[in-house]
């Protein structure tokens, strides 16, 4: 197990890489003197301020060097100041990460939930109406994107029925955690649609793999219950794929939550990123683009971790 | 035993591949009512111009924010355009970047994933480490990120659709090709002496039309959502030219989301139900075309 855990450790690290290289690498096309990043915007420097400033950057050097000092920085926190108010880049994304991962952390807990729930029952009622409904529904699901779910969840949900605000982390003057679950709950059970139309449908389709195996008549033929062979022997089994499909999905929920964070005003780090695509501000959006890669990359190591750990197959392998 | 009838030949039915791939279509209800309802969904929009009584950027600005009426059957914008010319001249918009996208993911992905699965070897080992990490980059982030940089605009918005949904094409097409190229025809070609391009063109690469017709199926359904998301957030296809997506981004103002729904919703409806036929259509392709595969 610690071996496994290691090389797989080991093997996100040349991503990471490849990634902070590809952000650099867009970061060049980007229009403007980079050197702007680096200097708070209400500082005015003079041509010789701005020629030291730039050798003690290493933006005089090849791009290769410049990639180097680029990730040293990077790595110590320092990834310039948003073009917008002046506000060092690591900070905001520090402020805007705990909404962010509230949303999202609901939002995942929800869907997996819900999505292994429904998947159990529609592969135990197989091919009946009930299956039908439900296996209709998950194809709702993943044909409605997450702005178009949170228009129409906004519109019926906040608007007409007024069961929720329109908007918003917490009401001013209010801001207990009342407030801001209040606040949370429409946006992050519209994100975890997405998961529990893909998680259904996947879990329907790995239980109905296993019901038909041996084992499984096996344990039926020796007079264990149906709800224990269902619970014990297939979902064992039925479930390991599952996690996968958990960890491959969660860049799609952050696709989610920018566009929902946008549509709810939640302050996190989605809105933060459109923000700063808005007023082409490319430090911030460097920033971001960081940041979510690294969370993307994250959560697939937790995915390998896991999978190890419930699979006691792929230990040694 | 007297006159002898002529025997007629009696009609053989020959189950071929494609007559097989046919009736498991077919059985797929689900796969069915998604192409009839794509196909009307295409008709409308290839034909709104001829079915809408106004053009879609013809303004008009003393019937403003009317809502539907005898005249305008989806009622008007916020500067009198009629919402039902415009939601069907963004559909053509909306299906033409999906449909062309996927495309550019076509071509990409088959020469890759071509050279990738006839070669072998370090052309493949190449090839697919790449494959793997533009598969686990977050694509959303980078789309929205590329799309920034290099502005909007129905061209650049296909090309970068285009060239984040390549990677999947090229999997399916090693897949294939990497079992393909066992067979005893490839090996009766190479006998023939036939060489490496005639082999890979004319008798390795017919073989994966049909994993590329589901690829498209389902491409497409996502092509014109991410399209939608990003037209959406004004990244992608820029007005006065509608999309699906731009059309809904005027309902992030709150007033018009709550006050005047037939602006947004039309074209909310047509993303989800073209998406949804195209999904049920691609699954049943792939039933049919590839019976083993497991969803």
């Amino acid at each position: 197990m610690g071996l496994y855990t290691l090389r797989r450790l080991l093997i996100s690290i040349p991503l990471l890489l490849v990634i902070s290289a590809v952000v650099f690498t867009l970061l060049q096309f980007t229009p403007g003197d980079p050197l702007d990043a680096y200097i708070p915007p209400d500082q005015v420097l003079s041509a010789e301020q701005r020629q030291i400033l730039k050798t003690d950057l290493g933006l005089d050097q090849s791009k290769p060097v410049q990639y180097f000092k680029w990730l040293g920085r990077a790595v110590q926190g320092d990834l310039g100041y948003r073009i917008k108010n002046g506000q060092p880049v690591i900070e905001e994304l520090g402020r805007r990460l705990p909404p962010t991962l509230l949303l999202m952390g609901l939002g995942m807990t929800v869907g997996v939930t819900l999505g292994i729930f429904f998947g159990i029952v529609a592969a135990v009622k197989r091919y009946t109406l009930l299956d039908n409904t439900l296996t209709f529904l998950a194809f709702l699901g993943i044909s409605t994107p997450a702005f178009l779910a949170g228009l129409l969840g906004m519109y019926v949900f906040a608007l007409k029925l007024g069961w929720f605000p329109a908007g918003g982390y917490q009401t001013p003057g209010d801001g207990g955690v009342m407030d801001i679950l209040r606040h949370l709950i429409l946006p992050a059970m519209i994100l975890s649609v997405t998961y529990i139309a893909i998680l259904m449908r996947y879990t329907r389709s790995s239980i109905l793999e296993v019901l038909f195996q041996d084992f499984v008549r096996t344990a039926s033929a020796k007079g264990v219950p149906s709800y224990r062979v269902i619970s014990k022997h297939v979902l064992r089994n039925a479930l390991i794929p599952v996690v996968t499909v958990i960890g491959a999905n969660v860049a799609n929920l952050i696709g989610g939550a920018v566009f929902l964070e946008s549509i709810f005003s939640w302050p996190g780090t989605g809105q933060l990123y459109l923000d700063a695509i808005d007023s082409r501000d490319y430090p911030m959006i460097m920033g971001t683009t960081l940041m979510l890669a690294i969370i993307i990359l994250l959560a697939n190591l937790i995915t390998d971790l896991m999978y190890g750990l419930i699979d006691p197959r792929i230990r040694y392998s | 035993m007297t006159a002898t009838t002529p025997v007629k030949p009696e009609k053989v039915r020959v189950k071929t591949p494609g007559s097989m791939a046919l009736k498991r279509f077919l059985r797929h209800r689900l796969a069915v009512v998604g192409l009839i309802l794509l196909g009307i969904i295409v008709l409308l929009v290839v034909f709104g111009p001829l079915i809408a009584r106004f053009g879609p950027d013809e303004i008009d600005l003393l019937n403003r924010n009317q809502p539907p009426s005898g005249a305008h059957w989806l009622g008007t914008d916020p500067t009198g355009r009629d919402i039902f010319a415009r939601t069907l001249s963004a559909g053509r918009v909306s299906l033409m970047v999906g449909l062309f996208s996927t495309l550019v993911s076509v071509v990409v992905g088959t020469t890759l994933g071509a050279l990738a699965g006839y070669f072998g070897g370090w052309v493949d080992n190449v090839i697919m480490r790449f494959v793997d990490v533009v598969m686990t980059f977050p694509s959303i982030v980078v789309l929205l990120t590329l799309a920034a940089i290099v502005g909007p605009g129905i061209d650049k918005t296909i090309i970068i659709i285009g060239l984040l949904g390549w990677p999947l094409a090229a999997r399916l097409v090693r897949a294939k090709l990497l079992s393909v190229r066992e067979l005893d025809f490839i090996s009766a070609a190479t006998a023939l002496g036939a060489n490496d391009r005639r082999i890979l063109l004319k008798h390795a690469l017919p073989n994966v039309v049909d994993v590329l017709v589901v690829f498209v199926s389902l491409g497409v359904a996502s092509a014109i959502l991410t399209e939608a998301g990003l037209s959406f957030l004004g990244l992608g296809v820029q007005p006065p030219q509608a999309s699906w997506g731009n059309l809904l981004s005027s309902a992030r103002e709150i007033n018009i989301l709550e006050a005047y729904v037939w602006q947004w919703m039309p074209a909310g409806l047509l993303i989800i139900l073209t998406v949804l036929a195209t999904n049920f259509l691609g699954d049943g392709l792939r039933d049919a075309l590839d019976p083993k595969a497991k969803q």
